[in-house]
């Protein structure tokens, strides 16, 4: 049964990569899913093999026509030999084609013989020349020219200034997607869940906190995950960290293993597993989707499952499946920033959970009105 | 819109500085050439021209719309003065940074010594606090060019201003006045702030998204887009109203310093031949510029003279030029549109005979979307397979494809299917990392294409195959070899690159030897489009024109598309290569050029 439990949970975990592989077909996160595996890669370093513009240069004429692919002289060279391995060599393929007819002596002849070679968008294939590296002259001289001219290690500061401005910057954001208060007959409350990170564009640390408690009485729940976050696809990240509940008691440190990103659909979805300081192993997933009104005005949708692999008595959760959570919530962008929001929450707890909290006395659904605001900067 | 509350105070001060001051206090803030109600550019004007030239790099006040902000100036102004040079002459320009970070004057499009180059940590160390660089360099061309900084975001602030250089002999093109157009977006918001929000939030400035409400109100795009294609661009997590990353709810958008309701106004007598150099210092704003009822005749591209091409509608990428040829006949006014590419406002300025004259302002027009093609599909999957570069298929899903043909459109069911990131499709040199979103399926060349969304406007536009030479290409060789460049990002996490790697990476330089000829194509693996701008050469911009290319030193690739390029790499030592809209530049796609040896001085 555990063992059933935690494959469920590392099915929830991974659906986000599922998920992305399903509507995407993107061979390069699951290589197994591959639809190119058949395909015979080794064609992949000649850059895009096209009809050899030669054939036609061979012909003595200077009409291209369509060069007959299977003609195609060249089509059983190995196009690596085209790069000079020894670029000292002739780089020039056209050395053996008589490249003097090629060269535009009357440019602007009307009747340029040139005209038909692809040189346009309309005409036909454009030329293909070897991709190959540069030749050696190009290795000759200093690393840097301005070291020649100015302070090298003036130079090396601006390079360095340089390198991080382009593209190593440091951002950061801070979400507070809920804050809010639930009304519900007899029994207000409140809830909040915010994310804050701070970080470049691949490696960042993630701080979540969420919780929830009634008005003039303890919280109910608290806690925070502080995370390093990498980006392992361009709509992923991995994230693992730590957990501290300091509500309910007794408080209790998880580690955390997750995945956060977009999914197709542009569904946000937050899958994460965590193991208790007890050993328990638990698991939640969330999603949530904003569909645009209009530009300001903005339903969102969202959901979260709860799970866990064994029952945790004292805080009274079952094994299994524990709860659902479904929430529409309204909000306005006054500003980008600032958005305040109405909606409705339902939450139900499911199998042994709900069964625990009958034993308690207490409901296994609950539906609120929920008004607050989306703020972030 | 924060900031730190100095700041705030300094604007508070300085608004109602201007509230009292009115035109007194806005007026010396502009160059003469630059000011409303100008006759155009004169010998007797105040011009910065002759050997010594010295600039001063600060603070100033900047109003626009009754606001007022603080810019980065070069002689206190926004835009920056004009410098007026002869091809022939040299010239020393001595400038002096009193801010209190790095600056730096890179001379868009000048031909010089690399040294002179002026980008700090390629070209020279940057121009430190106090301090003062000495530029100097012969000039060596003509044409109409720009100056702006180098270092960090300063562009967006104001630290722009153009540059012309009279040719030593006849001028080729023949005119009667010339007003320069300094097209730029200038935003209240601090620049880093503004790269921290598309970090955060890749679509915080798009406020044109694709909606509910949309689909019920006549005139919006969400109504053509059939439900199946808009849940296909979801499922393709990209949002086909992504056209600028920047737009008018942060952008003011200025014509010579000048927000639409200012209204620049240049003069002319109706019967002569009036000269716009027109030049698009923004930061990040592609501009579609026209005159409603007047031809426009381009005559210059980047600086290098065409033959005339006459269009009623010009697309100006991010660091282009173009100098154009209007006559107006009549005695009325014209109105100057220079609407921003998503239409999400307009710069706008007016031609007249006498100041106070103005002519209907068009309204904006509807946002374009983007389509199959800005997805690096064109023409796929609308029975033009014949057409199609089938090299470029090999890495193709055939069962998708298949799938594809029968659907016969840009449909849900079709597209779900295709791989939008086939790794077989990038070369063996790009990294397909976190930072490449997407892969080109069959990129097109964009050269005979309009630029986004202007197919369909009902008048001549330019396009980049009408650009042809004046004069014969210099150097008649064929290229020895090629290279290909993929252009590549993330827009969600809105990192930009080269070859998947961005600048910061550590990535090894792109090497020319001296003097080498080399085909260089440049692959749109995105959705958005980029002006390349390569530093201290003008290369060909494959058009159809052999022998006749245009020669330009910014070239504008559209999205999911290429472009080719043929380089004559004859100016020894160290450039910057990059995309000229700023925050893709700051966010990763930038690289050095190398060209080497450096022995025998400069070509």
């Amino acid at each position: 049964m555990k063992a059933l439990l935690i494959a469920v949970l590392a099915a929830a975990v991974g659906t986000p990569a599922y998920a992305q592989h399903a509507g995407h077909t993107m061979p390069m996160q699951a290589p197994a899913a591959d639809p190119h595996a058949g395909h015979d890669m080794n064609a992949k370093p000649a850059p895009a093999p096209q009809p050899d513009p030669h054939a036609g240069h061979d012909t003595g004429t200077a009409t291209p026509a369509s060069p007959p692919a299977a003609a195609d002289p060249h089509a059983g060279h190995d196009m690596g030999t085209m790069q000079p391995a020894a670029p000292a060599g002739p780089t020039d393929p056209h050395a053996g084609h008589g490249m003097g007819t090629m060269q535009p002596a009357a440019p602007a002849s009307p009747a340029d013989p040139h005209g038909g070679h692809g040189m346009g968008p309309e005409a036909g294939p454009a030329p293909v020349l070897p991709e190959a590296p540069p030749p050696p002259a190009a290795f000759s001289g200093p690393r840097h020219a301005a070291d020649m001219l100015f302070d090298p290690s003036d130079m090396a500061r601006a390079r360095e200034d340089l390198r991080v401005e382009q593209g190593g910057a440091t951002n950061y954001r801070v979400m507070v997607d809920q804050l809010e208060a639930r009304i519900h007959d007899g029994r207000d409350g409140y809830l909040w869940d915010a994310q804050g990170w701070y970080g470049g564009d691949i490696d960042k640390l993630w701080i979540k906190t969420e919780g929830e408690g009634s008005f003039g009485e303890k919280t109910e729940e608290a806690e925070v995950q502080a995370l390093w976050s990498r980006a392992i696809t361009p709509w992923f990240d991995f994230q693992a960290g730590i957990r501290y509940d300091f509500r309910p008691d007794p408080e209790r440190g998880h580690l955390v293993l997750g995945l956060q990103g977009l999914v197709p659909y542009e569904f946000e979805v937050d899958a994460a597993a965590f193991v208790s300081d007890e050993g328990d192993v638990s698991a939640r997933f969330e999603a949530e989707y904003d569909l645009l009104i209009t530009q300001r005005l903005i339903l969102q949708p969202r959901a979260e499952v709860n799970l866990a692999a064994q029952e945790v008595r004292e805080l009274g959760i079952g094994s299994g499946i524990n709860d659902i959570e479904l929430g529409l919530r309204l909000r306005y962008e006054f500003a980008r920033e600032f958005a305040p929001y109405v909606g409705v929450e339902w939450e139900r707890k499911l199998g042994e959970t709900a069964d625990f909290a009958r034993d308690e006395g207490e409901g296994v659904d609950d539906l609120f009105f929920v008004t607050g605001v989306r703020i972030w900067f | 819109m924060r900031k730190s509350s100095s700041i705030l105070d300094r604007r508070a001060f300085l608004a109602g500085t201007a509230a009292i001051g009115g035109a007194a206090v806005f007026a010396p803030l502009l160059p003469a050439w630059a000011q409303s109600g100008t006759r155009g550019l004169k010998p007797d004007m105040p011009t910065l021209s002759g050997e010594d030239i010295a600039l001063r790099i600060g603070h100033s006040p900047f109003t626009v719309g009754g606001r007022t902000g603080q810019a980065v100036t070069i002689n206190g102004t926004v835009p920056a003065p004009l410098i007026r040079l002869r091809e022939g002459q040299n010239v020393r320009i001595a400038v002096t940074n009193t801010l209190e970070e790095d600056t730096s004057i890179h001379w868009h499009g000048v031909l010089l010594p690399f040294q002179m180059d002026g980008v700090p940590g390629v070209s020279f160390p940057g121009i430190r606090p106090g301090e003062t660089f000495v530029y100097e360099f012969p000039i060596r061309h003509a044409g109409t060019f720009w100056y702006h900084s180098h270092s960090g975001l300063q562009e967006q602030l104001g630290h722009y201003g153009p540059l012309i250089f009279d040719p030593a002999g006849a001028d080729p093109v023949a005119y009667d006045r010339e007003h320069v157009l300094v097209l730029s977006d200038w935003s209240f918001m601090n620049p880093h702030t503004m790269l921290r929000k598309l970090k955060a939030m890749g679509d915080y400035f798009n406020r044109q998204q694709l909606t509910v409400a949309g689909l019920f109100r006549t005139g919006d795009p969400e109504q053509q887009m059939p439900l199946s294609e808009r849940l296909m661009w979801d499922r393709m997590r990209m949002d086909p109203t992504d056209i600028a990353d920047i737009t008018g709810t942060t952008y003011t958008y200025l014509i010579n310093g000048h927000g639409p309701q200012e209204n620049w106004t240049g003069l002319f007598r109706p019967g002569e031949r009036v000269r716009l150099r027109v030049i698009n210092a923004s930061a990040m704003t592609v501009f579609n510029v026209r005159i409603p009822g007047l031809p426009i005749t381009i005559v210059q591209a980047d600086g290098n003279n065409v033959r005339p091409v006459k269009v009623d509608e010009f697309q100006i990428s991010v660091a282009e030029t173009y100098d154009a040829i209007v006559e107006p006949a009549d005695d009325r006014a014209y109105t100057i549109v220079a609407e921003s590419v998503d239409r999400s406002g307009m710069g706008r300025g007016t031609l007249a005979p006498r100041m106070g004259m103005t002519a209907a302002v068009p309204p904006l027009r509807p946002r374009p979307t983007l389509g199959m093609d800005d997805m690096g599909m064109a023409g796929m999957g609308h029975g033009s397979m014949g057409g199609m570069d089938h090299g470029s298929m090999s890495g193709m899903d055939h069962g998708a494809m298949a799938a594809m043909g029968q659907s016969g459109g840009m449909t849900g069911m079709g597209m779900g299917d295709m791989n939008m990131r086939d790794e077989s499709l990038a070369p063996p040199d790009m990294k397909v990392g976190v930072g490449v979103d997407m892969i080109a399926m069959n990129p097109q060349d964009s050269v005979g294409k309009p630029g986004l969304g202007l197919a369909n406007v009902g008048h001549k536009v330019l396009v980049y195959t009408d650009l042809v030479a004046l004069e014969p290409n210099p150097d008649p060789r064929p290229p020895s070899r090629s290279l290909e460049i993929h252009l590549t990002g993330n827009m969600e996490r809105f990192m930009w690159s080269f070859d998947g790697r961005q600048f910061s990476e550590v990535v090894e330089p792109i090497r020319f030897a001296r003097n080498e000829r080399v085909r260089v194509t440049l692959v749109n693996d995105t959705m958005m489009q980029h002006p390349i701008h390569l530093h201290g050469h003008f290369f060909e911009v494959v058009n159809g024109h052999p022998g006749h290319h245009p020669m330009k030193h910014t070239v504008n690739v559209l999205p999911g598309s290429k472009i080719t390029f043929d380089l004559t790499a004859d100016n020894p030592g160290d450039w910057a290569f990059h995309c000229h809209l700023l925050f893709h530049m700051h966010a990763g796609m930038f690289n050095v050029v190398t060209v080497r040896p450096l022995d025998g001085g400069p070509a």
